[in-house]
């Protein structure tokens, strides 16, 4: 055997744990920020990185493919090692050591958490499993199951939840062809939590006047049928004839791998303003995954699961850890996003900037008409915290002119 | 640096706009203008304009 002498690994390895767009981003940003050393990616599905917008749009449609879906990773990220259907399922933070589905162990310098959320499934009798006629939609997996199922001739689909998911999926299935299509939700209008009533109405008109039908101000009390569901049982006694369920009733975070070492995961894994982990200056958190105060609002931690979140907390999140990889103690400034989102429903497109939410209590229509093309604005303490286009691409364009001043605010709470 | 958009994929965003104010641009019906051999000294730019694009319609070559 040879003789070689003890080279520590110079300058060590990141591990990233989570595969999709934050899991790319953050090993790009690695590579962007300076990180030298190794990169190990661990994902639990089978693809590389993929789009996933596109699942309840374009890929249940059909007129999407899996290779238009995938991102195609910066050059610089070339070296980065994929560890594909392989499942983060424990780590200890203090040995800087994650424990893996096959049963290895993997050592680390810095961690990346970025393992996203899952769908809630609801937890009520009935048929369940593969097979039984009820979908989530998260996966490619999913949205391909989904299809199969939506282009059968005649099928009656009961959407559950009218969140963004929820609206999305009945858009489309309306557009396949689908003749019954009905959304329930406890609420008495769709989106009425993140969008304010004026914008929620706006939409429940658009898609009535598609022919989507609701049941709103109702939950769901169980599912009928024997191997297959047959049918939605609502919490007000009326039963819905339904061949497909699709729930879309919210998200999990995943991190029960991460359960013993003291974290705050109460809702997703609690962050500081520089994206780190529980007191851990190695460890830091991506995407929707991570609930971190946003120092443009309140200071308040929250998750945000906007498209935009992946990208700009993987930029911060890596520039955060190579700087404590590399020993410096130069803080940079907090993390402070500007979120953006967009939903395409029907022939028309939600394009919001800021955090509509935070100003729910004081909309006020900036531009057009609820009837049409409509641009509201949400205040809070009588400044703008965010703006919200409905319509064609007049008030999307409406809605960008809003953002620098958006930008511009300075903090609420300074 | 090349910059090529898909235009079959592009459905007007205008995030890259705000990346890359000087490679891309909206033009008066709202749709996307750009300037496909932008000088090298903008890569940055125009690689956080492909990373916030919604559709992925934006490739770099070279």
């Amino acid at each position: 055997m040879a003789e070689t002498a003890h080279v520590p690994r110079s300058p060590g390895r990141v591990v990233v744990a989570g595969a999709s767009m934050g899991g790319l981003r953050a090993a790009e940003q690695l590579r962007a920020a300076g990180w030298t050393g190794a990169i190990t990616v661990i994902g639990d599905e089978p693809h590389m990185p993929y789009n996933r917008p596109p699942l309840s749009k374009d890929v249940l449609a059909g007129t999407a493919s899996f290779e238009s879906l995938a991102f195609t990773p910066r050059a610089s990220a070339a070296d980065v090692e994929w560890r594909l259907g392989t499942t983060v399922t424990s780590a200890r933070l203090d040995e800087r050591v994650v424990g893996l589905d096959d049963g290895t162990e993997l050592a680390f310098d810095g961690l990346v958490v970025a393992t996203g959320m899952r769908p809630r499934k609801l937890r009520c009798d009935g048929p369940s499993g593969p097979g039984s006629g009820r979908h989530t939609v998260r996966t490619l997996a999913d949205a391909r199951g989904l299809r199969d199922e939506l282009t059968r001739p005649g099928v009656r689909v009961v959407v559950i939840g009218a969140g963004f998911i929820g609206c999305e999926v009945a858009a489309t299935a309306k557009g396949l062809g689908v003749g019954e299509v009905t959304v329930v939700d406890p609420e008495p209008l769709p989106m009425l939590r993140p969008l304010g009533e004026l914008l929620a109405r706006s939409l429940h008109r658009r898609h009535e006047e598609r022919g989507v039908r609701f049941a709103l101000g109702a939950g769901v009390a169980g599912f009928e049928g024997e191997d297959r569901v047959t049918g939605v049982v609502l919490t007000d006694g009326t039963v819905l004839a339904a061949d497909v369920v699709v729930e879309s009733v919210g998200s999990v975070a995943n991190t029960e791998w991460l359960d013993g070492n003291g974290l705050d995961l109460s809702d997703g894994v609690l962050t500081d303003e520089q994206l780190r982990v529980g007191g851990h200056p190695n460890v830091v958190a991506v995407g929707d995954v991570a609930r971190f105060p946003n120092a443009r609002y309140d200071g308040v931690p929250r998750r945000v699961e906007h498209w935009s979140i992946p990208t700009d907390s993987a930029k911060h999140a890596a520039k955060s850890l190579v700087a404590h990889l590399a020993g410096s103690v130069a803080q940079p400034a907090p993390f402070a996003p500007l979120p953006t989102f967009w939903s395409d429903q029907h022939e028309f497109r939600l394009q919001s900037f800021g955090a509509p939410a935070l100003g729910i209590a004081d909309v006020r229509v900036l531009d057009g008409h609820p009837e049409g093309d409509v641009l509201v604005g949400y205040h809070r303490d009588d400044r703008l915290v965010g703006v919200v286009a409905l319509g064609g691409p007049a008030a999307t364009t409406g809605a960008a002119r809003y953002r620098a001043q958006l930008l511009a605010r300075p903090a609420l709470i300074s | 640096m090349k910059v090529v958009v898909d235009m079959n994929k592009c459905q007007d965003h205008g995030q890259c706009v705000f990346s890359a104010p000087d490679v891309f641009q909206l033009d008066d019906t709202g749709r996307l203008a750009y300037v496909s051999d932008p000088d090298d000294a903008l890569r940055d730019e125009v690689e956080e304009a492909a990373d916030v694009c919604p559709l992925q319609a934006i490739r770099i070559e070279a």
